[in-house]
């Protein structure tokens, strides 16, 4: 059978390589983050952030993952995810059906505050805070997406950036319902 | 004891016992009749405790874990119950990886308990200490690793939940051999529900509808057997089902059986080496109705030519399948037995008479080119073909047939004529050598009063042959088919085919297999002779104990049709 012009481009949609965010809900378990990261291991996709953390319910947790892969590879493996037994439920979003922030950290000498207020004024400019003043080095504090954290991170570099860490995207979908609401949902559903 | 270990009292009194005597319990709760396994270290107090249980469950020794865990898949398969393997920490372990990895592609019920090193010891590289879990996550439905002896019968009933339910599968629970000394308050209660487990979706009405409507528009319907008819025991409501749309129906290696191959509708095998018929007309069908079957690379050939004219509707237990491998224009997950039930009062008899006819003419050719010269050949050697037609004749149809991995798996699914459901016993998904002799042991076991034939290469043969000791040893009256060509035949095949006939490596100088055979007291004979064929068969059938055949089959026979790897269903060659 020829395919359509809408075929097609469904098709080439499919197949383009971005980021997707997978929020799984799942029961506080050793050994399942493995379980997790298998799945993709096998498929040769690259895990570019991961984060885990208890959900507002008790011993809920919520496992928030981005990965670059292409439509058709993610919905795949989203089924996947949830045929896991200790899962009870795995979404899968694009960038625009969240909110999401990542958190990153930079050292740096506490010297290049003492001289000016230039590298004070990058600081707040930048919605970062300072979060401990130590003797010999600094840490700065910023909330928000990557391309906003390595931005203040290229523009501190002619300081000395001694080191820098960047948090998992952690993220919320923009739906009303809670937790704990949506797993009764999904309890009453099966 | 009665009421701690009666499987219809869900709850039980308490009693206080070792860890260890509490798997055994727990077991028996679950009704465990049969466990096979291989002791060691780190599992020897369970195997102490099983000690006082002899009489209330059978314990079978094998020789090497792998076949504990085929043979526990081939009593799982022919009962429709879970099997059940012990295994100790480290090698042991280990050696059941294959088998879990076959059991998970094939979705079959084990559960596997396998001992470990003390928890003070887990991650110091103790003595056979392995990371069971770990390397066991990629292969199993679930697993576990119990480090305090109260856990044991809650994690023991959820395993048997879990790998029974749904789609079945294997479940490893690993046991430190502290939990297992340790005193503990025994109770057992039967798991019917995990929150975070649905293992069988509601079926959609909509779906339903719209699968009807399809059916019901559709010219050219085909409809596709795969293991889930079995699994959820939905075979005669697919016969009804068929037989009210007149659909035409074709089977993966893993649904055969499910309907009986004389059915006027049952129009063979698919697949790489599957019959001419419905390959092709796969390709023509306008209406496509897979169930329980999950579009396998050797069922589908190159997807991108694979039914593409057809509207497709898949019915499956597990939502991953849908739109895996071939896009569901009507996905409908659920229960195949649910589904079919559902979907019958909706469909309108039909009688698709011309389209039925399309199949019963190609079959026409592949019967004159292909099965008469392979069931009735004048070749100075026997054929593999018209071997299996003995034992399908001599049998009536009536045996469990259990097939190892190669050109002979492809002739018995090809011309044993199966007449009752479960009686097809092979390593489809994994395509495990080696799996077919502790399988058919496993199924002897399992079903004492059905005839038991294992048809094996002379390769995978001896993959598992030490598993005769078994046989030996428990008496387990199994027929045992070697047809040796003298190579690795399918693996020659393809050289011959794709690689311009360089047999690199698989040509074998093969052992006296009857002196083997007769070293653990299993009479056989060797035939090489046509004319000695039927009588070699009937005795084999008669003998009261094990029996080993051997026949001696020509060299270079190639199985046809095929499709060659990576071609489209439509590019089915005939020679
Ligand atoms: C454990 C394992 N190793 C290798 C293979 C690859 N393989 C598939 S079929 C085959 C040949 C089997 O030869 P034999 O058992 O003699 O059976 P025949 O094909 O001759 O009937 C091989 C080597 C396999 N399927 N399983």
């Amino acid at each position: 059978m020829n395919k359509t012009k809408i075929e097609e481009e469904v098709t080439a949609d499919n197949q383009e390589l971005r980021s997707f965010n997978l929020s799984i809900l799942t029961e506080n378990k050793s050994g399942l983050l493995n379980a997790v990261t298998i799945i993709f291991t096998r498929r040769k996709i690259n895990i570019e952030s991961i984060n885990v953390s208890e959900t507002e319910v008790e011993g809920v947790s919520r496992y928030t993952i981005v990965i670059k892969t292409t439509r058709e590879q993610v919905d795949k493996v989203v089924k996947r995810i949830r045929k896991l037994i200790d899962v009870f439920w795995a979404f899968v979003y694009e960038s625009d059906e969240i909110f999401y922030q990542e958190i990153a950290l930079y050292k740096v000498p506490t010297k290049v505050f003492l001289n000016g207020e230039k590298a004070e004024h990058l600081v707040r400019n930048n919605g970062a805070r300072i979060l401990v003043i130590e003797e010999d080095f600094i840490i700065i504090e910023k909330t928000g997406h990557q391309n906003e954290t390595k931005d203040l991170l290229e523009k501190l570099k002619p300081y000395g950036v001694l080191e820098f860490v960047r948090s998992g995207r952690i993220a919320m979908s923009k739906s009303m319902r809670g937790t704990e609401l949506f797993l009764q949902e999904l309890h009453n559903h099966y | 004891m009665e009421t701690l270990v009666n499987e219809k009292q869900i709850t039980t009194a308490k009693k206080t016992m070792s860890g260890a005597e509490a798997v055994i319990c727990s077991l028996l709760a679950e009704g465990v009749e049969t466990i096979f396994g291989y002791p060691g270290g780190a599992i020897m107090p369970i195997y102490d405790a099983l000690y006082d249980y002899m009489d209330q469950v059978n314990h079978i020794l094998v020789r090497h874990e792998q076949g504990a865990m085929h043979a526990a898949q081939g009593f799982a398969r022919v009962r429709k119950e879970v099997g059940v393997v012990f295994a100790t920490s480290g090698p042991g372990a280990t050696n059941l990886i294959t088998g879990i990895a076959d059991a998970h592609t094939d979705s079959t019920p084990i559960v596997c308990i396998t001992g470990q090193v003390p928890s003070s010891l887990l991650g110091t590289d103790a003595f056979q200490e392995t990371d069971v879990i770990g390397i066991s996550m990629p292969v199993t439905k679930w697993n576990h690793q119990i480090t305090d002896a109260r856990e044991i019968p809650e994690i023991i009933a959820k395993a048997f939940y879990i790998a029974k339910s749904g789609r079945p599968g294997p479940v490893v629970i690993d046991i430190t051999k502290d939990a297992q000394f340790a005193s503990m308050e025994f109770e057992y209660q039967k798991c019917s529900k995990i929150r975070t487990y649905h293992p069988v979706p509601k079926i959609k009405e909509e779906q339903l509808q719209q699968a009807a409507s399809l059916i019901n528009k559709s010219e050219r319907p085909f409809l596709l057997v795969g293991q889930g008819i079995l699994i959820s025991e939905a075979q005669d409501i697919l016969r009804s089902f068929i037989e009210k749309a007149n659909i035409p129906a074709a089977w993966t290696i893993l649904g055969l059986s499910a309907l009986e191959n004389s059915h006027p509708l049952n129009v063979g095998m698919l697949g790489m080496h599957g019959n001419y018929a419905p390959n092709l007309l796969t390709n023509e069908c306008d209406v496509l109705i897979a169930v329980g079957m999950r579009f396998d690379d050797r069922v589908t050939g190159d997807l991108t030519k694979y039914a593409r004219q057809a509207k497709v509707i898949h019915i499956d237990i597990d939502p991953s399948e849908i739109d895996k491998n071939v896009k569901a224009d009507v996905p409908l997950i659920g229960d195949a037995k649910q589904v079919l039930e559902a979907l019958l009062p909706l469909v309108s008899k039909k009688r698709h008479g011309p389209w039925l006819k399309r199949f019963k003419d190609l079959h026409k050719i592949e019967v004159e080119k292909v099965i008469t010269p392979a069931l009735y050949p004048q070749t100075p050697g026997i054929l593999m073909g018209e071997v299996i037609r003995h034992i399908s004749e001599a049998t009536k149809g009536e045996a469990i047939i259990v097939t190892d991995v190669g050109q002979h798996q492809m002739v018995t699914s090809r011309y044993y004529n199966f007449k009752h459901p479960h009686s097809n016993v092979t390593s489809g998904g994994l395509g495990t050598m080696g799996f077919a002799l502790p399988a058919a042991m496993g199924a002897k076991v399992g079903m004492p009063e059905r005839p038991v034939v294992a048809i094996i290469g002379d390769g995978g043969f001896q993959m598992t042959l030490q598993e005769l000791g078994t046989i030996f040893q428990y008496e387990i009256p199994v027929k045992i088919v070697i047809l040796n060509n003298g190579f690795l035949g399918m693996v020659r095949q393809w050289q011959q085919m794709f690689f311009e006939r360089r047999y690199s490596f698989t040509e074998m100088k093969n052992p006296d297999f009857i002196a083997i055979a007769g070293g653990f007291s299993i009479q056989g004979q060797k035939v090489s002779d046509r004319k000695h064929l039927v009588a070699a068969v009937k005795e084999m059938l008669g003998h009261p104990a094990a029996y080993l055949l051997e026949v001696v089959v020509e060299k270079e026979e190639n199985v046809f049709p095929m499709i060659p790897s990576g071609a489209a269903v439509d590019d089915i060659r005939m020679e």
